[in-house]
């Protein structure tokens, strides 16, 4: 840890030498951080490097396995994130923490009430106490609405109004502006400054390395849960801070091969779901990887799900090597030679409390039976071929899924599927939340499967990776296809207008 | 890394106060149906039989609703928090005894009540430890110790029974009394769910049982008691089983092993009839009291209209379907009815 000053205010907050294990993941190493009064901090990293779980050792939920947490300059233990609040602590959460059923003004004061006689709550305090807060806000919420139905916007106004309320010295906010618009963001932009202004400490989060540049004075990277530097933002370039974080140049972490795409795989003639998108048309060839880019929530994984089946399909066409599937039948899209690997591998891509082994197995159920009976040592050698090809890293391969860290378990649900040997591979966000190495060897996989020619459609929320891996983005905005860019033309800028609409197709 | 980012609705819009009046519109909404069908049936059955609300037909029904209002505002709080007490049955039938057994040995009243209520907490505390530091589904620990529980009374019990004339005069008298039509056990079931409904209004650790049913990981993170809140919401829940075993006594006069036998299955109908919706943080001990009210109404409703009363198990089970389907679409109007006004500002 460098010392960043002698001679300026002492931190608010700091962290000194946290490690934090779950399991066998080691998600923080030997972590440092200080924050100091009226300074906006930023934390930069990858996904999966250890982030969220500083923040929450930060917020009192995680309690270190090693290490300090100091406030004020003094040790403290946090019991629970009542403790760190008390301490003047605020966490604006990536995903807003509120009480559906509860009204506007309960959400902001749940746990710190205004009380009256006898210690009951004082409810039209509260309100007004409410009302006066969204005015500084510049925000018109009616406090008596229950949180329920609120948009991200809205949900993020309700968690600062929170930290507002009261007071807090130190504001963590962890990803506050991936859902914002523009404008709102400059809304959030001009609270944080005014915090800032008034001697509050900031530590800021953000994908968007421009706003970290924007708003933030200096910054603490960490990479695979270890702390590589803390220093002050003037002079970076954003390629710093890039090559920070991935420890590595991009043209490693994107092992893009050029292949000459071949026949038509996959096609998708306007596909549509009322309400949910419009419309769609593409192809995907063999050898070719596709990109499909969009905002979250534009559509894309809707779109996965209807040309895999899983959910039907209102009008359109879904054809694979040039043979029509039937809508709503994953079983035929299966036997099509479609995979798709989903994007919430715990939830729909695995079941955690089964074998790697029978994980990859549940693919092959077909291919490993024997007169109406499981062959379980053809469904294990199978099992092992695919684990070692995609160099899972597990103890036996009879472990269940839930102790592998994030990346091994992505690259189970991928042999998984790579065992049915598809001919068409949809993958959506696939190297979400998983570590640098792993995702180099998954777009080298990926990579490698598009030489063999399979079509790989690749739906991803992470603008890089669609860059550096497609052949050819094809980009959705609010259900409908608004731009197909071919490599040669897509850029960040070119992506990005497509996604946000602001060109016409 | 970049992420994209979706354009949601800008903030600031005024015609959000509509959304928020059809919301509290269709919350409120909920106490009003339950008691307008009750309204109803009473108004038909009294027009087929004039004899149903006579003092004495006032007195039969409100005398029948009062212990499983009482049960049920327990049960609500516990629902509340998303979780269930299955043991009440249990609980009220060995309270019940307990008591009685005492008053057959000459006891004091109070102290009879005081000793149900005392059992109900300790077994109220024993299924919130279980709850709460197993981390185990309600549903199966709590349906653990009704077993338990009547496991016990069975084995203290045995063949044993008691019967009114082995009570005090006076505890017979006050169960079956009253001011003219109201009886006197209705009125502590009305003031303890008044206070009770006062107290989730009214304080913290009333609101925070709502949050924590709401959203249980942003309780944790709002730094709310969870286990505390849990485990006083069972010791509640617990106490007035306790008690409603003290007044069974006080109205029936007769308790066996058997008694409250099945009990919680009635109890948590009226709940979720009541408008508790069960996967917590939302109705209100009201509802469940109305609901409470509107199930034994028909037990009475069907004999004096000359129904076999065959046909009220069957009666219950569909009131309870239609509440389950009526929450499920009033939810989902209600979230597709936002989702179009946050469309239209977008």
């Amino acid at each position: 840890m460098t010392h960043p000053s002698d001679t300026g205010p002492a931190p608010v907050l700091a962290l000194k030498g946290i490690s934090k294990s779950f399991g066998a993941v080691r998600a923080l190493r030997d972590v440092s951080l200080e924050l100091f009064p009226g300074e906006v901090h930023a934390l930069a990293g990858e996904n999966g490097a250890g982030k969220s779980t500083l923040i929450k050792t930060l917020a009192g939920v995680h309690r270190p396995d090693a290490g300090q947490v100091l406030l004020d300059g003094g040790p403290v233990v946090f019991h629970g994130p009542g403790d760190a609040r008390d301490a003047g602590i605020a966490v604006i959460y990536q995903e807003p923490t509120l009480f559906p059923d509860l009204s506007i003004a309960e959400n902001i004061f749940m746990g710190r009430r205004p009380r009256r006689s006898l210690r009951r709550i004082d409810h039209k305090a509260t309100r007004d106490a409410t009302t006066a807060l969204m005015k500084r806000l510049g925000v018109e919420l009616d406090p008596d609405r229950p949180a329920r139905g609120l948009s991200i916007a809205d949900q993020q106004i309700v968690e600062i109004a929170k930290a507002l309320s009261f007071d807090a010295r130190v504001l963590i906010m962890d990803e506050p502006t991936a859902a914002l618009t523009n404008s709102e963001v400059t809304r959030l932009f001009g609270v944080v400054r005014a915090l800032r202004d008034q001697g509050a400490a900031v530590l800021f989060i953000s994908h968007r390395l421009e706003e970290i540049f924007e708003i933030c004075r200096r910054v603490t990277t960490l990479r695979d849960g270890a702390w590589i530097a803390s220093e002050p933002l003037d002079g970076m370039t954003e390629d710093d801070l890039v090559r920070r974080m991935v420890g590595r140049d991009l043209a490693e972490l994107y092992p893009k091969q050029d292949v000459t795409p071949g026949e038509v795989a996959l096609s998708v003639r306007r596909l549509t779901r009322e309400g949910v998108f419009t419309d769609v048309s593409f192809d995907v060839r063999r050898g070719e990887i596709v990109g499909l880019a969009g905002l979250v929530g534009a559509g894309r994984t809707e779109v996965a799900r209807a040309v895999f089946g899983i959910d039907r399909r209102d009008a359109g066409e879904v054809e694979v090597d040039g043979r029509s599937l039937p809508n709503g039948a994953p079983s035929a899209a299966m036997a099509a030679g479609l995979a798709l690997v989903p994007e919430d591998r715990r939830a729909q891509g695995l079941v955690m409390d089964m074998s790697i082994e029978r994980n990859i197995g549940l693919t092959g159920l077909g291919a490993t039976v024997k007169a109406g009976l499981m062959d379980r040592g053809a469904e294990r050698s199978r099992s092992l071929d695919w684990a070692v090809r995609l160099r899972v890293k597990y103890a036996r391969i009879a472990d269940t899924v839930n102790t592998l860290s994030g990346g091994n378990q992505q690259k189970v649900v991928l042999a998984k599927w790579l065992a049915t040997r598809p001919k068409v591979l949809i993958v959506d966000e696939p190297t979400r939340g998983i570590d640098v190495g792993t995702k180099a060897e998954v777009h080298r996989l990926l990579s490698q499967l598009a030489a063999d020619g399979v079509a790989v459609l690749m739906i991803s929320s992470d603008l890089p990776e669609i860059l550096g891996m497609a052949d050819r983005v094809l980009v959705m905005h609010e259900g409908r296809l608004t731009a197909e860019i071919p490599r040669t033309d897509a850029t960040e800028e070119t992506v990005m207008a497509a996604a946000t609409g602001r060109t016409a197709a | 890394m970049t992420v994209l980012s979706p354009d949601p609705a800008p903030v600031a819009e005024a015609p959000k106060a509509g959304a928020t009046r059809l919301v509290d519109r269709v919350f409120k909404m909920r106490e009003l149906a339950i008691l307008a069908v009750f309204l109803v049936m009473t108004a038909v059955t009294q027009a087929g039989n004039s004899e149903f609300l006579s003092e004495q037909g006032v007195k039969d029904l409100l005398l029948n609703a009062t212990i499983l209002v009482l049960v049920a505002t327990g049960q609500a709080l516990v629902v509340i928090t998303r979780n269930v007490d299955l043991s009440v049955g249990s609980t009220l039938g060995i309270s019940a005894f307990a008591a009685g057994l005492y008053l057959q040995d000459g006891g004091s009243p109070v102290v009879a009540v005081a000793l149900a209520v005392l059992l109900g907490i300790g077994f109220g505390l024993l299924n919130g430890l279980l709850v709460s530091l197993g981390q185990v589904p309600a549903l199966v620990v709590t349906l653990g110790t009704l077993y338990i529980i009547r496991g016990v009374d069975s084995i203290w019990v045995g063949s044993r029974q008691i019967t009114a004339a082995d009570l005090p005069g006076g505890f017979v008298d006050f169960g079956s009394g009253g001011v003219s039509a109201v009886p006197y056990l209705a009125l502590i079931a009305l003031a303890v769910l008044v206070a009770t409904a006062y107290y989730l209004r009214h304080f913290g650790g009333g609101r925070e049982l709502y949050a924590l049913g709401s959203n249980p990981e942003a309780a944790r993170l709002a730094g709310i008691p969870v286990r505390k809140r849990i485990l006083a919401a069972y010791t509640f829940c617990g106490a007035l089983a306790g008690l409603a075993g003290a007044m069974y006594l006080a109205r029936f006069g007769n308790v066996d092993s058997g008694t409250g036998s099945g009990y919680e299955l009635t109890v948590v109908s009226a709940v979720v009839v009541g408008g508790v919706v069960f996967t917590g943080g939302s109705g209100s001990v009201y509802g469940a009291a109305l609901g409470a009210l509107l199930l034994t109404s028909i037990n009475s409703v069907l004999p004096a209209l000359g129904v076999s009363s065959v046909w009220v198990l069957a009666i219950n089970g569909v009131l309870l379907v239609l509440a389950i389907a009526v929450d499920r679409i009033v939810a989902l109007r209600v979230a597709t009815a936002l989702k179009k006004r946050n469309a239209r500002h977008a």
